[in-house]
C-alpha cells in the first residue's frame, strides 16, 4: 500500500534560514511579517516585503512551498495591519496563510476567495468539533494540533476532521494549550494572542547575586542557578519554583520536543505535515534540524517497517535543544 | 448591571458542592453558570446532577446556564460535550468551537472567555451564529473592549469577570498530579485536597500562579470591585465573581451592594479584602501585567 507523502514544514526567521530550510531539504518553509501579526514577533526578525517576495522565489524556484503565519489575534484598533498582511500574503502567490482568529478567516474567505488557509496551533482546536467548524465556516484545508493531545487521541480526531492534519514534531514544547495561555500577559502585559510573544526578551534581567545567577521576568524571580548549572532563557513556564515548600520545575522543565521515533506511526496515521518550532533560532539551526529530519522521513517513507532512528540524527537533534533534553511531550501519555 | 457566579473551577466534594448550591439559591446573584469547566477526571457531581442542582436554582429565580468544559481532548469529552449541546432546558456557555459547532445556529448560546474574542467582526460573527451574550477574555484592557463594545450589535449583552483567580491557562498536563508525583491517569483525584487550589511561590516567596490540576490560575485574586462605574461606562451587562471556597456569599452581597448603589466602592474594596485569599489585582483592565494593581483615585474622593 503506498503510503501518504509527509511534508515537512520547517521554521524561516529570516531568509537566510528560508534559503537553509529549502537547501536542506523542507517542503515547506512558514515566515511572518515584521510585526505583530505572527506569534514570533521579536526583533531582528521576520521579513519585510521585499525579503517575502525573494523568499517566495526563491522556494517556488525549487518547487517548495511557503506559508504564511498571522496567528495572532488583531484587536480593534490593529486590525487594518492584519488585514493588510492578508492582501499581501495573496499578492505575494503565499501558497497559505495560517490563521488563528475567526474574523480574519471571514476576511480572508470573503476577499481571497481562492487562497488556501490552515487553521494556525494558536486556534487552541483540540477536537474535531472545532477543527471542522473552521472547515464548514472557512473553509479551512489543514489544522495544526496543540501541542496537548495523546496519538491516540490525534487518530480519533482525524477519522472525524474533515481537513489535513499537521502535528509538531520538532522543537521549543508548550505545556499549556496555545491560544489558551496568557501567563506571559499576567506577568509583562504581553501575550501570544495579542502580542506574539511570550515571555518577551525586553522584560528579561539577569543578575548575579550573593544566591547565585537569578533570572527575572518583569522582576518576578524565574530561576536562580547554582555556580556550574546551565542557565536557560527565563520563560515563565519553565523555571524553579516553590510548591508547598518544595522547590522544582512546578510546570515543565526545559526541554524540547523530539517525536523522530514516532514517525513509522504518524506515516501511518495518514498525518500530512510536520511541523519543526523555531522562527526565533538561527539558520544553522534550521539546517541542522531540517538536515536531520529529511533524512529520518525519506528513510521512513522507504521503509515504515524497519525504520530505526539512527543515534547520529539523535545526537545532531540533541545539540540544539533546549536544555539539552527531549521528550515525546503529550503524544506518549505517561508525560500528562 | 447583572451579578453572575461562575462556574467552580475547583474540585470540592459531592456535599460541599450541594451546600454551596443551596446556600447560592439564596444568595443575591442573577445568573449561576454550573458545570465542569476543567477536568474530565473530575466526576463526584455527574451532568445530570448538575442539571438538577439547574433545577432547583432555576425555582428560585436565578437564570442557569451550562458552562462546557475549556479543553475537549478525548471521545469521551466529545460525547459529554454533546449531552450539554443537546439539552432542551438550559443556556449553554460555549468554551471551545466544538460547543459553538454544536450550537450554532440551534440555541442561543453565551460565547465563553477561552474563544478568544478580540474583535469586532469575530464578535460580529458569533452573534450571528447565535450567542446571546459574550465574556470578554481575561487579558483584555477596558480600552480594547470599548472599541468592542462601539461596534457591537443590538440585543448582546457583554459579560466580564470582576472577582475571582484568573484562570489563565489549560494543559493538557496536570500541576496538581505532578506536584503529588503522580500521573494524570492516575492523579488519585488531589485536587479534592485544594479546595482553593495550590499556591505557586517565586523562589523569594513572591506568590505568583495558583495550580488547579490542568488549569493554572493567578495566585492574586483579580479584582474590580472599584472600577464598577468604568464597567458601567463601557457598556458591560453581566460582572462575573468566581467562586472561592469561602465567602463567596459575602462577596456577591459586596458586589450587590455596589450596583444598588447602597455601598461606596471604596468602603467596599476593604471589606472584600479581608474575604479574598490573596491581595487584589486588576492590572488587565488598565492594559499593564495582569499581577498589577492600580488603585482608582476616583474612589478617594467618594469616600
Amino acid at each position: 500500500m503506498p503510503l501518504n507523502k509527509i511534508e515537512l514544514v520547517c521554521p524561516a526567521g529570516s531568509l537566510p534560514a528560508l534559503k537553509t530550510a529549502v537547501d536542506n531539504g523542507a517542503d515547506c518553509v512558514y515566515m511572518g511579517f515584521r510585526d505583530d501579526t505572527n506569534a514570533r514577533n521579536f526583533t531582528g526578525l521576520n521579513f519585510n516585503l521585499a525579503n517575502a517576495k525573494e523568499g517566495v522565489r526563491y522556494a517556488h524556484a525549487k518547487g517548495k512551498k511557503v506559508l504564511l503565519a498571522l496567528n495572532t489575534y488583531p484587536q480593534a484598533s490593529g486590525w487594518q495591519r492584519w488585514i493588510t498582511a492578508i492582501d499581501n500574503a495573496a499578492e505575494l502567490g503565499m501558497d497559505a496563510v495560517i490563521l488563528a482568529d475567526p474574523g480574519l478567516m471571514q476576511y480572508a474567505t470573503k476577499t481571497h476567495p481562492g487562497l488556501r488557509l490552515h487553521l494556525s496551533v494558536q486556534g487552541s482546536a483540540t477536537n474535531y468539533e472545532a477543527i471542522n467548524f473552521y472547515h464548514e465556516l472557512f473553509g479551512i484545508q489543514r489544522a495544526v494540533v496543540p501541542r496537548v493531545l495523546a496519538l491516540a487521541q490525534v487518530e480519533q480526531l482525524m477519522a472525524n476532521a474533515k481537513v489535513e492534519i499537521e502535528l509538531f514534531g520538532f522543537g521549543g514544547l508548550c505545556v499549556m494549550v496555545e491560544g489558551r495561555c496568557a501567563l506571559s500577559s499576567y506577568a509583562t502585559g504581553d501575550s501570544p494572542n495579542t502580542c506574539g510573544v511570550c515571555s518577551p526578551p525586553k522584560a528579561v534581567r539577569w543578575q548575579e547575586t550573593p544566591k547565585g545567577l537569578e533570572s527575572r521576568l518583569n522582576g518576578i524571580l524565574i530561576d536562580r542557578y547554582d555556580a556550574g548549572e546551565n542557565a536557560g532563557y527565563p520563560t515563565l513556564c519553565k523555571g524553579r519554583f516553590d510548591v508547598s515548600g518544595e522547590t522544582y520545575y512546578a510546570i515543565e522543565e526545559p526541554t524540547s520536543l523530539n517525536t523522530l521515533e514516532l514517525l513509522p506511526e504518524l506515516l501511518r496515521m495518514g498525518i500530512a505535515a510536520i511541523k519543526i518550532e523555531g522562527r526565533q533560532r538561527s539558520p544553522a539551526y534550521v539546517g541542522q534540524v531540517t538536515k536531520v529530519w529529511r533524512q529520518a522521513i525519506d528513510s521512513c517513507q522507504r521503509d515504515p517497517l524497519s525504520f530505526a532512528v539512527n543515534p547520529a540524527w539523535m545526537a545532531e537533534l540533541g545539540k540544539v535543544s533546549e536544555g539539552q533534553q527531549q521528550t515525546l511531550g503529550a503524544y506518549y501519555r505517561p508525560w500528562k | 448591571m447583572k451579578l453572575a457566579l461562575g462556574p467552580v473551577l475547583y474540585y470540592w466534594s459531592c456535599d460541599t458542592m450541594l451546600k454551596f448550591y443551596d446556600e447560592m439559591a439564596d444568595a443575591p446573584v442573577d445568573i449561576i453558570y454550573l458545570g465542569e469547566t476543567v477536568c474530565s477526571r473530575r466526576h463526584l457531581l455527574r451532568l445530570q446532577d448538575y442539571l438538577d442542582i439547574a433545577e432547583r436554582l432555576v425555582a428560585s429565580g436565578k437564570e442557569v446556564v451550562i458552562s462546557t468544559q475549556t479543553l475537549i481532548e478525548s471521545e469521551n469529552d466529545v460525547k459529554t460535550l454533546r449531552k450539554i449541546t443537546d439539552n432542551e432546558n438550559f443556556k449553554v456557555e460555549a468554551n471551545d468551537m466544538g460547543a459553538v459547532r454544536l450550537m450554532a445556529n440551534k440555541m442561543p448560546f453565551v460565547a465563553g472567555s477561552t474563544l478568544n474574542v478580540y474583535n469586532p467582526q469575530t464578535l460580529d460573527l458569533l452573534a450571528g451564529l447565535g450567542a446571546m451574550r459574550w465574556v470578554m477574555p481575561v487579558e483584555m484592557s477596558r480600552e480594547a473592549l470599548v472599541s468592542i463594545q462601539d461596534n457591537r450589535q443590538q440585543n448582546l449583552e457583554t459579560e466580564v469577570l470582576a472577582y475571582g483567580r484568573l484562570p489563565l491557562a489549560f494543559s493538557a498536563r496536570c500541576f496538581t498530579a505532578r506536584h503529588n508525583n503522580l500521573q494524570k491517569d492516575d492523579c488519585q483525584f488531589r485536587c479534592l485536597d485544594y479546595a482553593d487550589g495550590l499556591i505557586l511561590k517565586t523562589r523569594e516567596g513572591q506568590p505568583f500562579l495558583n495550580l488547579n490540576g490542568i488549569q493554572t490560575q493567578s495566585a492574586l485574586v483579580h479584582n474590580l470591585i472599584g472600577e464598577l462605574d468604568a464597567l458601567q461606562n463601557a457598556g458591560v451587562d453581566v460582572v462575573r465573581i468566581s467562586p472561592q471556597a469561602h465567602h463567596t456569599d459575602e462577596i456577591l452581597r459586596l458586589f450587590r451592594g455596589c450596583l444598588e448603589q447602597r455601598m461606596p466602592h471604596a468602603s467596599a474594596l476593604a471589606q472584600i479584602e479581608k474575604l479574598m485569599p490573596e491581595a487584589s489585582c486588576n492590572g488587565y483592565w488598565y492594559g499593564r501585567p495582569g499581577l498589577d494593581f492600580i488603585h482608582n483615585n476616583s474612589l478617594d474622593s467618594i469616600a
